[in-house]
């Protein structure tokens, strides 16, 4: 492995594809340092090796990747696959996994593809052995095709939810409910916002034919439903919840929850790029300007790792941060970023029409988000509840960090990765603090596994 | 506002002192910059160490040692403290020839705590070491416990007892006006005739507003924990011709330090972690326990300490200015000499005098050398 390269992309999902792309035209030095075993991300999982049958119940939209997989396969960009980045810092660092061997390599310029996460929200019960996120069910699906056979209960929120379910569908899997736990007031929220989706009314047509679908295939979707609670002994058994005031009950070994998706934001944090609280998107994403950067020189975030915008605008993303790339490498001139960012720049315009509609109508209610019920779980590694979190609150530790180190919150292996937002949530409500003002965890690397044996293996490329 | 005493700094040394005046009903004001325990107070190892310890600080960490021992009865808590004992093993003829010397030294002081023990009883006590150990130095009643659970028993003790803490508060200007300190600060000015400073790795501004410089360097130790594993060793395990320090927590996670330094940017209150030198710390874990590759980092992270050129603190009385004192420095081992910090400085305020030897923390020692940071 070389030990410094012009460009660093990481992650090959639609952004990075198309950052790598970009730039490897140009001439310069690529590498791209992804964690799967081959381009595609999470959106265009298993692009390439996908039967033909499969992928067609998969949607066109999976048909797009092949074309973004195949031009980055054509270029130069050297692709690492199976990589695991676990360390990033402010002097563009970049520390890798690769078959067991850690290495450190630096590059002038890094592009942050790291995509999104499904929302972690604690809920009763949500730690039981049977409730599953809906991605998990889903990168089952696209890559070993694993269906459950008894049915699963879909929970949620988010059009997500709708796909996955029309995609069980389509693959012969009882779906024998999907709660939706959308607050009806949203639709009244939503509507001053609906007149500009109507631009991407593309959208909107795709998730009335889900919709459509599922109704004909007679799935029972209820909405507006609250108080969702996983039950069960040892593991889940039955589900619970609140539609038009009556409690009821569903029996399901399997409950597929999704609350919508936030920005994947950790290597950016490490590296310690400023992050703000997105309120309209209700989660941490990166202060970036126009072309992706971020407030740490050399470092750029492409894609819904920067804010959800979806995988078409992740594309163009993408692009443009290569192009700001290249500008800051002397590749490009300034007139020639300006003229080359035309058109991704107006396509990306029009992407972001539908996302405040979106964002309004799938927001979650509060009382969802804060974790009403004090005995529910929180922090699942180090299981800490969110009435320990309010009693640290409570006892005067007004910020994510202090309730962390006092309760462990947020302290196991997953490095607060399910837990973050759920805290940030919790304690500003509970101290009557603006979440930008309660932060959050100070990050500590590594953000992905390694083990002591690998650190003492260190391999230093850049002390050769 | 107005004490009978300010204290700069919101660490464990700041509150330490404030919970020994209070008990003695002095008023006190403790002023931190950010929030309390935010550095070194609230990350460090928690090493309760008497083991090893610089000859001058010998004395007051042996009586520190039997206040931890006591520890609830101060602050209500036992700060999730054990005394497993700490060894410091030898790897070589030569290491172990200079244990024998350290032991042979301490016994000279006229103390009993360290001793020497053989192979035998090493492996009695850690059977997961490496074969190669030969011998070690142990101190045991030594111990380790958890730094933010302490700062916080402690923060709350002073609290009970009518300590007044004001985070998010920066000392901007240290001014005398007749027999008081007036401390000015964006959230308002606070007044007494007894200032301490304890600000760690930013105490050498407060002693320069004092007249003092001192030529103190901020420092971040780096640290790392892993995953949670099966209980296997009990003391906590230093080694003579390593920076080491390895610990398996209460909860089975391994707490691996080893005094090797992070990139600091002090204005930023912002560390990175060297990846190349906590690598060393790594290697040093490999061959004592080989055992442990495939143990996973979970998280590593650094905290901002104040190193003294000696590595030992300053404690005491200013020199240019009456009514005003200092404890800091403490070179990365002042977590367990905070509760007896705490009752000197109360007894330098209210009784103008300690009963222990601090003279060697003096102040002005680096005069003469003419090295000011």
């Amino acid at each position: 492995m070389k030990q410094h390269y012009q460009l660093a992309v990481i992650g090959a999902g639609p952004a990075g594809l198309a950052a790598a792309t970009v730039a490897a035209e140009q001439g310069i030095e690529v590498a791209v340092f992804d964690g799967q075993i081959a381009p595609g991300g999470q959106i265009y999982r298993a692009m390439e090796s996908i039967p033909q049958h499969r992928a067609s119940q998969l949607g066109d939209e999976y048909q797009r990747g092949r074309k973004l997989v195949s031009a980055f396969r054509a270029s130069s960009a050297k692709y690492f696959p199976e990589t695991q980045v676990w360390s990033l810092n402010g002097q563009r660092e970049i520390g890798l996994l690769l078959q067991g061997q850690a290495h450190t390599v630096t590059a002038d310029q890094v592009v942050i593809c790291s995509g999104a996460i499904e929302r972690p929200v604690p809920f009763p019960g949500w730690t039981l052995p049977g409730v599953m996120n809906a991605g998990a069910g889903q990168i089952l699906f696209k890559a070993h095709g694993i269906v459950p056979d008894d049915g699963v209960v879909l929970a949620g929120s988010g059009p997500l939810l709708l796909l996955l379910a029309w995609q069980y569908l389509h693959a012969g899997v009882s779906v024998k409910a999907l709660l939706d736990v959308t607050p009806m007031m949203n639709h009244l929220y939503a509507l001053p916002r609906l007149p500009r989706a109507l631009l991407a009314g593309h959208y909107l047509t795709k998730g009335m034919q889900y919709k459509r679908d599922l109704k004909r295939a007679g799935i029972s979707t209820l909405h507006n439903v609250r108080s969702l609670r996983a039950q069960g002994k040892d593991a889940l058994q039955s589900v619970s919840f609140l539609h038009r005031g009556r409690e009821q009950n569903l029996e399901t070994a399997i409950l597929l929850v999704h609350f919508g998706v936030i920005p994947h934001t950790q290597l950016g944090r490490v590296a310690g790029c400023r992050h703000v609280w997105d309120e309209s998107q209700l989660c941490w994403r990166p202060q970036l300007d126009e072309w992706g950067r971020t407030s740490v020189a050399g470092i750029l975030v492409a894609g819904d790792g920067g804010g959800i915008g979806g995988a078409r605008s992740a594309e163009h993303a993408g692009r443009l941060a290569a192009l700001q790339a290249l500008y800051a490498l002397g590749t490009l001139d300034r007139a020639t970023r300006q003229r080359l960012a035309r058109n991704d720049r107006k396509w990306m315009r029009e992407e972001s029409h539908i996302r405040p509609f979106l964002e309004a109508f799938f927001r979650i209610a509060d009382d969802m988000l804060q974790v009403a019920d004090d005995d529910t779980l929180v922090c699942r590694c180090e299981e800490v509840s969110a009435g320990q979190i309010r009693a640290a609150v409570a006892d005067g530790h007004r910020d994510s960090n202090q309730v962390k180190f006092l309760t462990r919150c947020g302290m196991g292996p997953c490095q607060g990765r399910q837990c973050a937002e759920a805290v940030s949530h919790i304690v500003a409500d509970a101290s009557g603090k603006a979440i930008q003002d309660i932060g959050h965890y100070r990050p500590r690397p590594p953000v992905n596994p390694l083990t002591l044996g690998q650190l003492a293996g260190l391999h230093s490329e850049k002390a050769e | 506002m107005k004490a009978d005493v300010l204290i700069v700094g919101g660490g464990l040394m700041g509150f330490s002192t404030a919970l020994h005046l209070a008990m003695r009903d002095t008023r006190c004001i403790v002023l931190d910059k950010g929030s309390p325990g935010r550095h070194a107070s609230g990350v460090n190892a928690g090493g309760l160490r008497q083991l090893n310890r610089h000859p001058a600080e010998i004395p007051l960490s042996v009586v520190a040692a039997d206040m931890w021992r006591h520890i609830r009865e101060l602050v209500d808590s036992d700060c999730d403290t054990r005394f497993p004992g700490q060894v410091r093993v030898a790897e070589s003829e030569t290491e172990l020839e200079s244990l024998e010397k350290r032991a042979a030294l301490t016994r000279s002081l006229g103390y009993q705590h360290e001793e020497i023990i053989g192979p035998d009883e090493l492996y009695g006590l850690v059977p997961a070491l490496a074969p190669h150990c030969i011998g070690a130095l142990i101190c045991r009643s030594d111990g380790y416990g958890r730094p933010f659970h302490t700062l916080d028993a402690f923060r709350r003790k002073a609290r009970s007892l009518g300590v007044y803490y004001q985070a998010d508060t920066r000392v901007d200007a240290v001014l005398r006006d007749g027999d008081e300190w007036r401390l000015s600060t964006l959230q308002g000015e606070f007044r007494a005739p007894v200032l301490v400073n304890c600000a760690g790795a930013w105490a050498n501004h407060i002693a320069a507003m004092l007249g003092e410089p001192v030529p103190l360097k901020p420092g971040a130790p780096m640290m790392m924990v892993t995953e949670r594993l099966p209980h296997f060793i009990d003391p906590v395990l230093g080694a003579a011709g390593r920076k080491l320090s390895f610990k398996q927590m209460q909860n089975g996670t391994l707490l691996i330090g080893g005094a090797h330094m992070a990139e600091l940017d002090l204005l930023q209150e912002r560390t990175e972690i060297n990846w190349q030198k906590l690598a060393l710390s790594a290697r040093s874990v490999m061959t004592l326990f080989p055992q442990l590759k495939d143990v996973r980092i979970v998280r590593t992270w650094a905290g901002l300490e104040a190193f003294m050129p000696d590595n030992i603190p300053v404690i005491g009385a200013s020199v240019t200015a009456s009514g005003a004192y200092h404890a800091f420095g403490f070179s990365a081992h002042g977590f367990q000499l905070s509760p007896v910090v705490g009752r000197i400085l109360s007894q330098l305020i209210l009784d103008g005098t300690s009963e222990l030897p601090i003279d060697p923390f003096r102040i002005d020692r680096f005069a003469s050398s003419g090295r000011c940071a």
